[in-house]
Order: structure tokens, then C-alpha cells, then sequence
């Protein structure tokens, strides 16, 4: 009936599954009761986001002071976390936007789950530049509204405001794309449910008929999303980077910094992807859906975008070196060697030595392997952040205000909070709506179903049935 | 959303490939279909539907040149007009440093505009619930559907024993 799938590509959906198959695998995790290990994980990740709530309370209740920043290092754990969380936040707009324009048929297996991921990342990184700034009742002031004041504007060629702009785009583009996305899979799901279930992704699904001039907009509007989004990205993190490049620290002032800043936002956030990825397949039982190969092809992209970062590490060294100014040479010494070297240690051994370790394709193949190197790169980059922001701003110009900063209990309890933050919304989202795409993995079944790829031995004898699939 | 009930006699196919040459056949016997669902977006459909490409992206770029011209202008206004304030030594009009929120506000725009755009045009939207004819419409079901106010009923029977629906059924929605 169809052309065989060209033997060169690895199947992505695996089991012999069906249209109906695929419907039923997909929406089972939304339908059964919780299991046991999900029920175990919600109480861990509200515990511990109700523990970062109690110490946002108390900054706020107490001010600022109890943080141990000082007058040297006026950006520590608040900023780290930040920069580290929207940079978790890109793999989710990289693989939903620019695999799409690219036609990575891969990319329906996690996109939908990538996408929820940066909604959450957005979400736990916005938590930190609203309350650094003390009094949090203010924050009001950040937007240019007509107020009594003058109207007092402000000041638009801030890169700080540009991130506000930035950062508020970008979880606004991301949640409308996420959610036209999800809206036929609710359908799926209310065509499927009863009583209150169904009353309720009856209002979720928008009404939605499946009608073919609706799929036709449906995919027209998320092409477009996706060519917004492309450069939407790419553009939120470069402006992350102005937060620092447009300054006129030493380690900081760079113009590096924006590509270098984008790679390692994909890098973390493909760290991210994989680590929940693994996971979500694991006890969701979608090991068909998000197969070996998706984890290899993420594997892939964590190679190139760690070296990518090594490169950029390396360049900056280098510059530091040949601009022949003393203050950038000092800057990169005191990184490397100074009171924070154990944190830069951290960054090149996570970020840019081991992932090296992908180069062996039986290691990228190794579920074990991604998992932990997953987690070396979240902590890997972590410290990529808190190397340029702590260890910069603790040597600056005048030794006479050297200063060390250590964490107090209430920033490691709003960092972990956000963990908790994090992961009680994701663990919501494997309730309440399909994981992997629905509508997406049926598109591409006959393109990707193992049942539909061609007999692997042919490959190399460019048998005369074996072609293409038209798309 | 429709305001009168209508009698709708539809066929369920098993697969896209069925469903399109259905189509084309329905196209030979000039039957008027009044609209085919399906669990996915079937590509080939809207060649053989005759669809006109999706004019979203024309609503896309209007949204988007508002927010370049909101943004913009704004700052513009501001800075050269309403409070002029010299930041680090640059003119007042400085437009470099202007593109960042003007980006971001187009980006703002455009997303929005076409996303409401999407809902309004396809009549789809929070509170909305449209008649499903099959339930399995959304899980493996391809449907034809037609009116059957004014069709020749045998005619359409005969069309869905031709084209190998797996299934036929008269609903009132």
C-alpha cells in the first residue's frame, strides 16, 4: 500500500503499534490510578517545594540579609539559579520549534514533555529575579505602565529590562504553543473519558473536532510559532547574557558571551530533557515511544553543544590572554586557580570532558550512561553559572574588598524549592495529559513504526523497493 | 455552535490511504462532502479537498509589525518626547539599544495574534463544545461525513460500500 521506510532509519516507535495502539499506550498514564512511585515522588517534590516556599517567606519576611550576599558579591545562589533554570528551560523550544523546522521526526516522542519542561523552567527561573530584588512588593515597578510619578518610564536600554521583556515573551510564546499542542490530544482524552473527567477535557480541548481544514491551520500556526520561537530563543538567552556583557566586570564584559551562553542553555536543557525523559519512559512504560534512538539523538546534541561550550571556555582563556589586559588575565587565573577552583574544576570536568565520552556509540546507547551524564551536566553547568558569577564579582578590582560567599540555609532551601516547584508541576502534567504527543506520533507511525521500516540486511543493495517515504 | 440540528450521514475508514482515495472518488461522483475529521493531520488532504493554504501567517505578519511599530514607537516617544533621559553618554533616540524589546515585543504579538486568530476562525476556544460525531474520530476512526438534507441517501450508501468504509452511521447534531 505505502513505500517502505528507507532501512537506514532506526524505527522510532517500536512494538507493531497501531493508530489505536498508540492512543491507548499514550493516554493510559492520565486514565489509571497513580502508581505508587508517583505517589512517593509528588509527596518528596511537595515537601520540598513547601520547604522553598517557607524560605521565600522568610526572605521576604526578613529581607535580603538573610542571604549571604555582601557588598563584594552582590549576585550569588539567586542569579545562579536563574540563569541555570531558563537555560533548562531552552531544550524544550529547541526541540519543539527548531527540530520542526527541521523535520526531526524524533522530536514527537519528547517534545511534548520538553515543551512542559521549559513552561516549569520558566517558572522556577522567574521566582529568583523577582524576589532579589528585596521587596518583591515592588516589582510592579519593572513594567512601563502610566503611573503618578511623572509618568516615570523605565529605562528600555537596560539589558536587565530587556530580560524582563525577554523572559516574559518567551514563557507567553511557549505556554501558546504547548497548549495548541496539547489541545486535540485532550480531545483524545475527553473522547475517551466519563463523567467529570469528561466535563473537564471537554473545556481543556477547546471543542476540538478533528475537522481537516482545523489540522490544516493547526499546522500551519505551529509552523509559524516555530519560526517565532527559533529566534525567540536564541534571543532569550543572548539577553541572559547581556545581563553580564554589557557590564564592565573583568570575566564578564565579553562578546563571547551570547553564542557561549545559547550552546550551554541547549546543553543543560537537553541534560534536563534526558534526565526526565529517562525516567517518565521508565514508569510511565512508554520505553516504545521514547525509544533508544531518542536518547542517542539527545545524546548527540549534548556532545556538540558540550564541545561547543568547551570551545567557548578554551576562547576565552585564549582572549583573556592575547587582549593583554591585566584585569581579564587575573579574572580567568582566579577561575581556574583561585578560591572557587573546585567549582571551575566542576564545569570542565562535567561540561566539557565527559561528554566526550559520547563519541562511543555504544555508550550513547547506554541508557545507564545517559542517565548519569545527564546528571553530571545539570550540575556541570550549575557551575558554569556560579563560576561567572560568584568567583568574578569575589576578586574585583580593589583587593582591599576581596570577599568569599557561602550559601545560608535559606538560599539552599529556595533552591531546592524550585526543584520541588519543578517537579510537583511535571509530576501533575503525567496525570493530566499525554506525555508524548498523540496526534504527532500517529503522523509519523508510517514514516517510523519499526513494522514500516524496511529490512535492515538490504540495506546497501539499493533494492528498488526500497525508497523514501514522500514527505 | 451550530444553531439548528442537521442529520449527518457519515462513513469511519480505517486508514488515511482509504480516506483520500474516498475522497477522490466522492470528487468523481460530485458528492458534497461537508467535512472530513480525522485523529491526525493527514497530509494530501487539502489537495484533495481542494483547501486553500491557511492565510494564518498573513494575520501572523500584521500582529507582528503592530508590536515592532508598538514597541518602537514607545520608545521612542519616551525617550525623545515625554522624558528624555541621557543613559551612559548615547543620544537620546538610541535606536541600537532599542532592538531587543522591539524584537521581543513582535515575537509578543505576532504569537498571540495568530493563536487568537487560530481559535476565532476555526470557532474553537475555552467554554466551546462541538458536536462529536464518533468518538473514535479522535483515536483511529478517518470520517467522511455529509448532510443528508438534500443527498441522495443510496447514493451515499452505495459510495461507502465502494470506498470500503468500515462503518456507516446517521447522526443528528
Amino acid at each position: 500500500m505505502h513505500a517502505p521506510v528507507a532501512p537506514v532509519r532506526e524505527p522510532l516507535i517500536e512494538g507493531h503499534k497501531s493508530y489505536h495502539n498508540i492512543t491507548e499506550d499514550l493516554c493510559a498514564p492520565t486514565e489509571k490510578a497513580p502508581s505508587l512511585a508517583w505517589i512517593i515522588a509528588f509527596i518528596v517534590s511537595v515537601g520540598t517545594m513547601t520547604f522553598g516556599l517557607f524560605c521565600l517567606a522568610w526572605t521576604v519576611w526578613f529581607g535580603i540579609g538573610s542571604w549571604n550576599l555582601n557588598r563584594t558579591i552582590g549576585w550569588g545562589y539567586d542569579i545562579t539559579n536563574f540563569v541555570w533554570w531558563i537555560g533548562i528551560g531552552h531544550a524544550g523550544t529547541l526541540i519543539s520549534a527548531v527540530l520542526l523546522l527541521f523535520r526531526q521526526k524524533w522530536r514527537t516522542g519528547v517534545n511534548r514533555a520538553a515543551e512542559a519542561m521549559t513552561i516549569f523552567a520558566v517558572i522556577c527561573a522567574g521566582l529568583f529575579p523577582a524576589t532579589h530584588t528585596g521587596r518583591p512588593w515592588f516589582d510592579f515597578f519593572m513594567f512601563p505602565y502610566p503611573n503618578t510619578r511623572g509618568p516615570l518610564w523605565v529605562n528600555f536600554n537596560s539589558p536587565l529590562l530587556w530580560d524582563l521583556f525577554a523572559i516574559s515573551t518567551y514563557f507567553t510564546v511557549s505556554l501558546l504553543f504547548w497548549y495548541t499542542g496539547l489541545v486535540p490530544d485532550f480531545a483524545t482524552v475527553r473522547d475517551r473519558a466519563v463523567g467529570f473527567r469528561k466535563k473537564m477535557y471537554n473545556v481543556l480541548s477547546f471543542g476540538w473536532t478533528g475537522s481537516a481544514k482545523h489540522w490544516q491551520r493547526w499546522e500551519a500556526l505551529s509552523l509559524v510559532l516555530a519560526g517565532l520561537a527559533t529566534p525567540l530563543v536564541l534571543s532569550v538567552h543572548t539577553i541572559v547574557s547581556f545581563d553580564f556583557a554589557t557590564s564592565v566586570i573583568p570575566g564578564w564584559h565579553t562578546t563571547i558571551f551570547p553564542p557561549y551562553f545559547v550552546a550551554g542553555a541547549i546543553f543543560s536543557g537537553f541534560a534536563m530533557v534526558q534526565t526526565l525523559m529517562i525516567i517518565t519512559r521508565k514508569i510511565l512504560n512508554l520505553q516504545q515511544y521514547i525509544t533508544i534512538n531518542h536518547i542517542e539523538s539527545m545524546n548527540k546534541v549534548i556532545l556538540l553543544t558540550g564541545t561547543i561550550v568547551g570551545v567557548a571556555y578554551l576562547t576565552e582563556l585564549f582572549i583573556a590572554w592575547y587582549s593583554g589586559y591585566l584585569y581579564e588575565q587575573f579574572a580567568f587565573f582566579n577561575r581556574a586557580t583561585g578560591i572557587y577552583w573546585w567549582a571551575y574544576f566542576g564545569m570542565m570536568a562535567c561540561n566539557v570532558l565527559s561528554p566526550q565520552i559520547f563519541w562511543v556509540k555504544k555508550y550513547r546507547r547506554s541508557i545507564y550512561i545517559a542517565f548519569l551524564m545527564s546528571i553530571f551536566v545539570n550540575i556541570g553547568m550549575w557551575f558554569e553559572r556560579f563560576v561567572i558569577i560568584a568567583t568574578t564579582l569575589a576578586r574585583d578590582y580593589l583587593p582591599s574588598s576581596w570577599s568569599y560567599y557561602t550559601p545560608t540555609w535559606v538560599e539552599i532551601g529556595i533552591y531546592l524549592g524550585t526543584l520541588g516547584i519543578f517537579f510537583t508541576l511535571y509530576l501533575l502534567f503525567t496525570r493530566l495529559a499525554p506525555v508524548v504527543a498523540v496526534a504527532e506520533v500517529k503522523h509519523i507511525l508510517k514514516s517510523a513504526g519499526d513494522q514500516y521500516i524496511g529490512e535492515r540486511t538490504k540495506g546497501s543493495q539499493g533494492s528498488e523497493a526500497i525508497h523514501e517515504s514522500a514527505h | 455552535m451550530s444553531q439548528h440540528t442537521k442529520e449527518v450521514f457519515y462513513g469511519l475508514y480505517n486508514d488515511e490511504e482509504d480516506l483520500i482515495h474516498a475522497i477522490e472518488e466522492a470528487n468523481a461522483q460530485h458528492l458534497d462532502i461537508m467535512d472530513v475529521y480525522t485523529p491526525f493531520p493527514v497530509h494530501g488532504l487539502e489537495k484533495v479537498m481542494h483547501l486553500e493554504e491557511s492565510r494564518l501567517h498573513i494575520a501572523g505578519f500584521v500582529f507582528g509589525s503592530l508590536g515592532f511599530f508598538t514597541a518602537f514607537g514607545f520608545m521612542t516617544w519616551v525617550f525623545t518626547r515625554d522624558w528624555p533621559i541621557i543613559f551612559g553618554g548615547k543620544p537620546y533616540w538610541s535606536v541600537p539599544a532599542f532592538i531587543p524589546i522591539t524584537f521581543e515585543l513582535t515575537v509578543l504579538f505576532a504569537a498571540i495574534g495568530m493563536v487568537v486568530s487560530f481559535y476565532t476562525v476555526c470557532g474553537l476556544g475555552p467554554g466551546v463544545t462541538n458536536p462529536v460525531l464518533d468518538d473514535r474520530i479522535t483515536d483511529d476512526k478517518f470520517c467522511i461525513a455529509f448532510e443528508t438534507a438534500n443527498a441522495d441517501l443510496n447514493a451515499l450508501k452505495a459510495f461507502f460500500a465502494k470506498t470500503g468504509a468500515g462503518e456507516v452511521h446517521t447522526k443528528t447534531i
